[in-house]
């Protein structure tokens, strides 16, 4: 039953709350997050699980994605395995509840970052750096000749409840002055489910979330997203307010990515760099980011060489947009704002210093 | 008797006050401890009890309700369309639950073998399938397979298509159907889903209620000349309804609750509309005990109602 799911998310935390002691004045850069990561010898990480590209269970069970990656990259970070993740499949409306009680560590599942989500008063988040840039779109069936947003006026349209993408169409459609009908499902696949009987005549969501759920329809050639970008919505993984410290390890561990991408440093060549640092002292930009010199990862309560083993796990940023939503991944998306900054970008990493 | 002096660690009549007054003083600290470090932690961790969000533009629509409702009114008018919406699920779902459940419960003592056969095989199948899979048939695979558009059924007057049932003088509008009456999928799924489910509990409720007036009061009821019908409503029923109303009760209870399935078939109710405005405000805390208090009044109120009734039907005794 929704009610008692809701309650069972819930409760832990009014219980928590009202059984523990004051006991939250950690200092320096302990952090009880981090502490428990490493005293459990595993990362919990909320994801979608449903959502080709981003993050999707395969055949084997395994979970294979961006966001996955973003978890695999920050187990890296702190175990030198990429492999010790639990992943918990979240529905858009659970997961902030799951990671305010504590449920999962981090969360990395497709959430747009927006300053309700991230303010003390209101859900709390602490968010690291953006992983992709999106936009809110809509599609629809090329057979119902809609054009543009105003074609959908009076008309039933399908979103998942919970989400920014809710919001952001009862705004468009109020400015644009064209009642309709907003059909809320709880989850992804009811939303689609919905959409794919033509109950609805359009779908709104992030644009790479549509393209990656066209990419599982009978027939994807038969729908198409209309011009029309509704929102801005930069998709970033998230951790709790109440543990900056381990907010900056996920937050650096991002930013590494980034970094080995401008440096050009791959998963293939990152173990010869490392030599090749080692024997060379006067490559000291490179040999602080990797962690032989300095004491970086020291200051974010990391092993040294952080950088390396994630690097190592999932290859730079480029790599991991490349394989998994890139031309060259069944999503086909552009690079597009996701670029590095060098090129027009958007992804620009604050320099390791 | 004068004189003698009980101490108070044996008075008979003492002894339990003071024992109820020491459990309940223990009891009173204890929540007040739980409470006191519930409100300190919350204020610690941001989330203490704030209730001004509710005055807050809610920002998002709601696709069908009966008090009229934009985005730009507030989280508790949302809410209030929510709380309306599920009233209204619930209460035609009550009466279309007792209908059918009482239809099927009389079936089961019928003479004709077929009707009783089919009371029987409706109660088994039904009440062994979880209701949130019945809910997601009826709206995915039978209320959506519906027609649509041009293509709808269409009667003087009504009209039948993939969006609902148009009351009314429908008009087909920019390939949408319009009316003034209307009643949408999303609703139809949930209520039948709802009706289904709980009358198959009725059902048994009633056959339990009949079962227990003896078989000398039909035989006797004949003799006097009493049609079967007669007999069961005027004989039968009246004495079984003292068996029956108290079962009723706890079905009525589990209807109002299982109501809170409607997101699986797409239906804006208060739970759907809690579930949004928690992650809008995230006002976890609040929401999930406006919800709590919600679906308690909305039992206790039907509680009561049945109570009142049980007290109605009961024997008297003179």
């Amino acid at each position: 039953m929704p009610v008692l799911r809701r309650l069972a998310t819930a409760m832990p935390l009014i219980a928590t709350l009202a059984l523990v002691g004051c006991a939250s004045d950690g200092g320096g850069i302990q952090s009880q997050k981090m502490a428990a990561i490493k005293s459990r010898g595993k990362l919990i990480c909320g994801v979608d699980g449903k959502l080709p590209g981003f993050s999707f269970v395969q055949p084997d069970g395994s979970y294979t994605g961006l966001d996955v990656e973003i978890c695999r990259a920050t187990a890296a970070a702190l175990f030198a395995d990429p492999n010790k993740v639990d992943y918990r499949d979240l529905n858009s409306s659970e997961r902030f509840a799951a990671l305010a009680s504590g449920e999962i560590d981090l969360l990395s599942r497709n959430t747009t970052e927006t300053l309700s989500r991230d303010a003390s008063g209101g859900n709390g988040l602490s968010f690291a750096p953006t992983t992709f840039y999106d936009g809110q779109g809509v599609m629809v069936p090329n057979a119902s000749g809609i054009q543009s947003l105003k074609d959908l006026a009076g008309k039933p349209i399908c979103v998942e409840s919970g989400t920014t993408t809710e919001l952001n169409l009862a705004d468009r459609m109020r400015e644009i002055k064209a009642p309709y009908t907003p059909l809320k499902f709880q989850t992804g696949d009811q939303t689609y489910a919905a959409y794919l009987q033509g109950r609805c005549v359009a779908v709104t969501s992030d644009r790479s979330q549509l393209a990656a759920k066209r990419t599982s329809f009978p027939d994807p050639a038969g729908h198409t997203l209309l011009p029309e970008v509704l929102s801005k919505e930069p998709l970033t993984p998230a951790t709790v307010n109440a543990d900056p410290a381990w907010a900056d390890a996920v937050r650096w561990t991002i930013y590494a990515l980034m970094q080995a991408e401008e440096l050009g440093l791959t998963q293939a060549n990152i173990a010869a760099k490392v030599v090749e640092a080692k024997a060379n002292p006067n490559l000291a930009d490179l040999r602080r980011f990797l962690g032989i010199e300095g004491d970086f990862g020291k200051q974010l309560g990391l092993p040294a060489d952080f950088v390396v083993q994630a690097v190592k796990a999932t290859g730079n940023y480029g790599e991991v947009f490349e394989r998994h939503v890139g031309m060259g991944s069944k999503l086909k998306l552009e690079r597009g704002m996701n670029r590095q900054w060098k090129d027009g970008g958007l992804m620009y990493s604050p320099p390791f210093r | 008797m004068a004189g003698v002096f009980t101490p108070w660690w044996r008075n008979r009549r003492l002894l339990p006050w003071i024992v109820q007054a020491a459990v309940g003083l223990l009891l009173l600290v204890l929540v007040a401890f739980l409470v006191g470090n519930l409100v300190r932690n919350l204020t610690a961790a941001g989330l203490l009890l704030s209730w001004s969000w509710l005055g807050n533009p809610a920002g998002f629509d709601i696709s069908e309700t009966l008090l009229p409702f934009d985005a730009s009114l507030p989280y508790w008018r949302a809410l209030l369309a929510g709380l309306v919406n599920t009233l209204r699920v619930v209460l035609v779902g009550l009466v279309g639950a007792t209908l059918l459940g009482t239809l099927v419960g009389t079936a089961s003592f019928s003479s004709n073998a077929l009707l009783k056969r089919l009371a029987r095989i409706y109660v088994e199948l039904i009440r062994n399938i979880p209701l949130l899979l019945q809910l997601v048939f009826w709206y995915f695979v039978v209320f959506l397979a519906l027609p649509n558009g041009t293509a709808a059924i269409q009667l003087p007057g009504v009209v039948l298509a993939k969006s609902g049932l148009f009351l009314g003088a429908p008009e087909l509008v920019n390939g949408v159907w319009q009316s003034p009456l209307k009643i949408t999928v999303e609703f139809g799924a949930l209520l039948t889903g709802l009706v289904v489910y709980t009358a198959a509990f009725i059902a048994e409720v009633v056959r339990g209620g009949v079962a227990s007036v003896p078989q000398g009061q039909w035989e006797a009821a004949g003799s006097l000349g009493f049609s079967p019908l007669q007999t069961l409503r005027r004989i039968v029923l009246p004495q079984a309804l003292r068996v029956i109303v108290p079962g009723l009760n706890s079905q009525y209870i589990s209807l109002a609750k299982n109501s809170s399935l409607a997101v699986a078939c797409g239906y804006t109710d208060l739970y759907s509309v809690a579930e949004t405005s928690l992650n809008q405000s995230g006002r976890a805390v609040e929401v999930v005990l406006i919800l709590l208090g919600a679906y308690l009044v909305i039992d206790l109120l039907i509680s009561a109602v049945m109570n009142g009734l049980n007290g109605l039907v009961q024997l008297r005794e003179r």
